[in-house]
Order: C-alpha cells, then structure tokens, then sequence
C-alpha cells in the first residue's frame, strides 16, 4: 500500500545514527537511575526532532505525520520512553503552532522546536481521566488575567518544562467550557508534586501539576475561550499515532533481541532456533507488528490529508499498535526465559515502558468506546 | 574560501570484506557500501570554519561508483554547499596514483580551491597518500595526518602526532591538510539539511569531461594488479594445558613474541 521514499529513508536513517550513539547505550542506566537527559533532548532538538510536523516558519522540521511515525519507532527503538517524552513535546509544540496566534507562535515555538524548552501537556486530573470532559481546574478572568486554580495528574516532563498547555474551565457548559492556556513555569502560584514512583517510563518525570491562584494573562490563552476541549481532542489524533509508533519501535527492538538470543542459546543439545514453536513465535510477532505498522501508517495518511474519517482510524490504529507492540515485548521476555527478567538484557525494560502506552492518550477501552459508538450511532 | 573536501565510500568496516580473485578488484557486491567515517571529520573542521565565516564555500569530492551519490548527499545534508562525483567504467580498480592525477584534475575543473580537505587515509585501501598525491600533482605544500587543525583567512596550521612527541606544522594558503580520526566529532545531520541536501548541486564528471585517461591506455603511469590470492586460513595457535604450570608458559609465549 505504502512505500517508504528516499527522504523518509534518510530521515530515518539520521535518526538512527543519532539515537544508536546518543540514546540507547544510556537507555537502561537512565532508567535504573529516573535520569531525565535534558541535555540529549537539547541535542535531539538540533536534529529537528523538537517540532518534527511544526511549520518551519517558526523553527519546525516542516515534515508530516507519516515521516513522524517513521521517526518515533525509530527513536523507540533505543528507548520508548525518551520517544515517547519527545512524543507529548511534539504534541505541546503543535499545539502552540496551530492554535496560536502569530504573536504567540513566534514568541514559543522557536525555543520549543529546539528543545531548550521543554513542554507539558496538561488535561488529566486526578478525578477526570477517560472522562475529560469533567475537568474541574477552573481559570477566572480578573482583569487582563485569568486566576488558575487545580490539579493536573500524571504529566509528563513535569517539574523540568519549560511551558504547561493547560486545559482548564471558564465555564460550566461541560466539553463547551474549557478553554486552553500556556502556563510557564515560574509563575507564581504554580508547583508541583513528588516524581511518581512509576512500573515504567522512568526516565522522564511524572508529577502532579498544581496551581493555586496561578495569575496567566489573558494573553496566553490559545484561541477563544470553550476551544480547549477541541484543541485537546485534536491533538489526542496525533498523538494516539505518535505513541502507536513508539509502542512499534518498542516492541520492534524486542523482537531483534529475542531473535538474537535464540540463534545463539542452545538447549536440548541444540540452538533454540531449531524449535519450531519457538520460531512461530518470532513469526507471529514480525507478523503481527508489520500489520500494525501499515495501519498506523494509514491512520497518519488520513490524518495528513485530514480525511473525515481520521478520528476513527486514529483510535483503531492506538490500540493495534500499543497491544500489538506490548504482547510482543512481552512474548520476547518469556522466550528470553530467565534472562528477559534481568535488566541488563533491555527487555523488562521495554515490557515495563510499553505498558502504560495502553493506559495513556486515551485508554484502549475508550478507543473501543470511540470505534462502537461510531458503529451504533451510524 | 573555497575548499574541497575529499571523500570516499567504502565497503562497511563492521562487515566482511572481500577482494574478487579474478579481477583483484573490491568485491563491492560483498558488503554495503558506506561513507567513510573520517570523510565527515574532514567535513566537520570544514564546517566549523565556515561556521565563523559565512562566505566560505565547500564542495565535496567523490571518485567513485555510480552509487556514491548516497554518501555525497549524506556530507551534502551536514552542510556543505555542493558536491562532484567523478566516476567512469574505467576507473575501477584505479590505484593511488591515478586517484591522484584524476582527483587533482577535478580540482582543477572545479575552479581550484584555497584549501583542500582530506582523512587521513580510507579504511579499504589505507594507502594513506592521496593527500600527498593530489598536493603533488598540484604543486600545494601539504600537511599530512593532522589531529587538530586551525584555518586561518590565509593560512591553515596543526599538530601532527609523531613517534615520540607532535609536530606544530602551517603553511600559507592554498594547501591540502589531511586530518586524522583525533579531530573534529562530525555534527548529525539534521532534518531541514536533509531535505535541503537534495536541491543542492550534485554534479558528475566522466574522464572525458575531465580530459584524463585511465585504464589500459593509461598503463605507464598507473600499476596494474597481475594477480590475487586469498588469504591463506588462519592457522590455530599453540594451545597450553594447565599443569600448573600455564601462567608461567603463558608469560614467556608473550615475552617471546615481544608482546611484553
């Protein structure tokens, strides 16, 4: 259906000289040691990979959701969840782009394109997950200021980002009340709360985001006031596909680590390839990801060519791609026998990091809940 | 300024590399072709310095396969400014000589250049003297095997490692410097010149078109390969038992072999 160009292939094979040399030899130890590695980021922001489909007019890379699926496999591939971060930081720099006025776009996308800034995105509370909609941080217009009171959970690059996107209530209308404004981290009234103890994802913090009286100007806020639930579920497309793809780079890497590692244990007298079953395995793992792979790829064709029936997609697609990517993370780990149990072999790691991609940007049962009410609906 | 950079694809380091025992050519078909790693370290002293000084010009020189246009666009894409292939069916299995005369006539054609660029040698052939070569065909002092460069408006000077110390060594411009694996770590390419490195010019150049000769009619000026052997099998080497004696036996095996 699809074929990979020769600049997609020189992209990708840029980002893979980067992240070969510059991420995957640290990935474990920042793991192990919930290190943060800002100063890589820095890097990967030079490369381009801080505003991958952002316009170039204020710094982005100017390429498509096709190329950035292609380049978050890639870069999981040596550490889903760094990918995964530069993910949510895509998703926040885009945001800006698109929603923003041109005042704001060039006073925040150029140093977020380049990751000097990091970004958070902000839309779960502790009481409103799956249901968004039921968001209760509320923001009170005084003057040429909104005042920000509430607490956002589970956000990632919290504590060390630069810029908060905050979806926040102006009014009591439901989804039609939430408005979207760009908080910045020195703002008084604004902290934040302990680096959760996480099963994965360790190398970026997730903390609680609080604000208490938070003065942000008017000035601050992307589009008019009641956009935000829409500016929220339009940039969940993209990012639904982006952590398919790193799900895909995850469970991609796993896949070339069990298939190493059966060509050279021996059992029974002999290499561990000789067992069929074992070799169906890896089969049905390749199988199963290159499936995934050109559907997400086709749920990113629809949502560059903004087909009306990206939103659908882009849910099916999610939850291929993150249970396809964490059953074979998670297949490799038990052909890798007592060793895939170990941390140094790198795969624990990656079952541990793919995990929650089936929990966040929207669970797999909401995903479920998109794609039926579609059908009954119609 | 203008300088050439030199550069060279070459069979993949990490791979196995064979020579075709009926031509005592490269077996090109035997490993991937890629570009030579100290080809961007070369690119990279380039760059810094065009860096600092905007009006310089690089271009980046390949003799080589058709299929060398891949590691021109990958120097291309870390920034330099244009970059010319020379290549022709005769020219397979050229030796140093003849890369030099053919190298030093792109140069030539290319307008000349205030400073010429090159690794220190390649990691196929590792002759290590097209840089000497090409500076001789084009009467250029030379600075060979450099581990840290300096270009100046008009001059270019470094440290040349040496048995027993380092050489501070400069010379006016023009010149042609080649520099070792010790200097600059190469940038990564990044997205936009990637995407910029495909409208850059990329022009090839046949012999013809550079007025050279190679091959057969070439042959009092260049060696031609009579025949080729394969490496004979690594033999296995002694093997010592444990009598409890081993730690000693080991020691004089080393010490015999002036290992220690």
């Amino acid at each position: 259906m699809y074929q990979i160009t020769e600049d997609q292939r020189a992209l990708v094979d840029a980002v893979r000289d980067f992240a070969t040399e510059r991420i995957a030899p640290h990935a474990l130890d920042w793991d192990a040691e919930k290190h943060f590695p800002v100063d890589v980021l820095a890097e990967a922001g030079e490369l381009g990979l801080g505003g991958i489909y952002v316009g170039e007019e204020h710094g982005g890379a100017g390429l498509d959701r096709k190329d950035a699926v292609l380049i978050f496999e890639e870069l999981a591939k040596a550490d889903p969840a760094l990918s995964a971060y530069i993910s949510i930081h895509n998703m926040v720099v885009w945001m800006i782009d698109s929603f923003g006025t041109d005042e704001q776009r060039a006073r925040w996308v150029p140093d977020l394109a380049t990751m000097q800034h990091l970004g958070s995105y902000c839309l779960t509370e502790p009481g409103a997950g799956s249901d968004a909609a039921s968001l209760t941080t509320r923001a009170v217009r005084d003057g040429d200021d909104y005042v920000l009171n509430g607490v956002k959970q589970f956000i990632s690059g919290a504590g060390t980002s630069e810029y908060y996107v905050v979806m926040c209530r102006t009014a009591d209308t439901g989804s039609k009340g939430i408005s979207t404004l760009v908080v910045h981290k020195d703002t008084p009234g604004l902290s934040f709360g302990p680096n959760e103890k996480k099963m994965g994802w360790n190398t970026q913090p997730t903390r609680q985001v609080i604000f208490e009286d938070a003065r942000v100007p008017v000035a601050h806020r992307l589009g008019e006031e009641g956009d935000g639930f829409h500016i929220a579920m339009k940039g969940l497309n993209g990012g639904r596909i982006n952590i398919g793809a790193c799900s895909l780079g995850g469970g991609q890497a796993a896949l070339e680590k069990a298939t190493a590692y059966l060509k050279e244990r021996t059992a029974f007298g002999a290499p561990l390839t000789t067992k069929q079953s074992l070799v169906f395995d890896l089969a049905d793992m390749a199988t199963d990801l290159e499936a995934a792979r050109t559907f997400l790829m086709r749920a990113a064709d629809a949502l560059d060519r903004k087909d009306p029936d990206t939103v659908r997609l882009c849910a099916m697609a999610k939850k291929v791609a993150t249970d396809t990517g964490f059953d074979a993370a998670n297949k490799a780990l038990q052909l890798h026998g007592g060793y895939g149990y170990l941390h140094e072999y790198g795969v624990e790691k990656i079952v541990r990091d793919l995990r929650v991609h089936q929990i966040l940007e929207g669970s797999n049962e909401i995903m479920r809940l998109i794609v039926g009410r579609m059908l009954v609906d119609a | 300024m203008k300088i050439v950079v030199l550069a060279k694809q070459v069979p993949d380091t990490w791979s196995d590399r064979k020579i075709d025992l009926e031509s005592g050519m490269l077996d090109r078909a035997a490993s991937e072709p890629v570009p030579d790693e100290i080809n961007e370290r070369a690119l990279e002293n380039a760059l810094q310095f065009k860096d600092a000084n905007k009006d310089t010009e690089i271009v980046v020189l390949v003799m080589g396969p058709e299929d060398a246009t891949k590691t021109l666009r990958k120097l291309l894409s870390m920034g330099a400014d244009s970059a010319v292939l020379v290549t022709d069916a005769s020219l397979a299995g050229s030796d140093m000589v003849q890369t030099a005369r053919v190298l030093a006539a792109a140069i030539e054609k290319i307008g000349g250049a205030d400073l010429v660029v090159a690794g220190n040698e390649a990691t196929d052939g590792r002759g290590g003297m097209i840089p000497a070569m090409v500076a001789e065909v084009l009467g250029l002092p030379v600075l060979p095997g450099l581990d840290a460069i300096e270009i100046g408006p008009d001059r270019v000077s470094g440290t040349a490692g040496v048995d027993g110390g380092s050489l501070q060594v400069s010379s006016s411009l023009p010149a042609v410097v080649s520099v070792t694996e010790k200097t600059a770590e190469p940038r990564f390419p990044n997205f936009k010149g990637i995407m910029a490195a495909k409208k850059k010019p990329l022009d090839t150049w046949s012999l013809a078109e550079l007025g050279i000769q190679a091959g057969p009619e070439a042959a009092s000026v260049r060696s031609v390969m009579v025949s080729a052997t394969a490496r004979p099998p690594k033999q296995a080497g002694p093997k010592v038992a444990d009598d409890g004696t081993a730690a000693s036996q080991l020691a004089e095996f080393l010490a015999a072999n002036r290992l220690i």
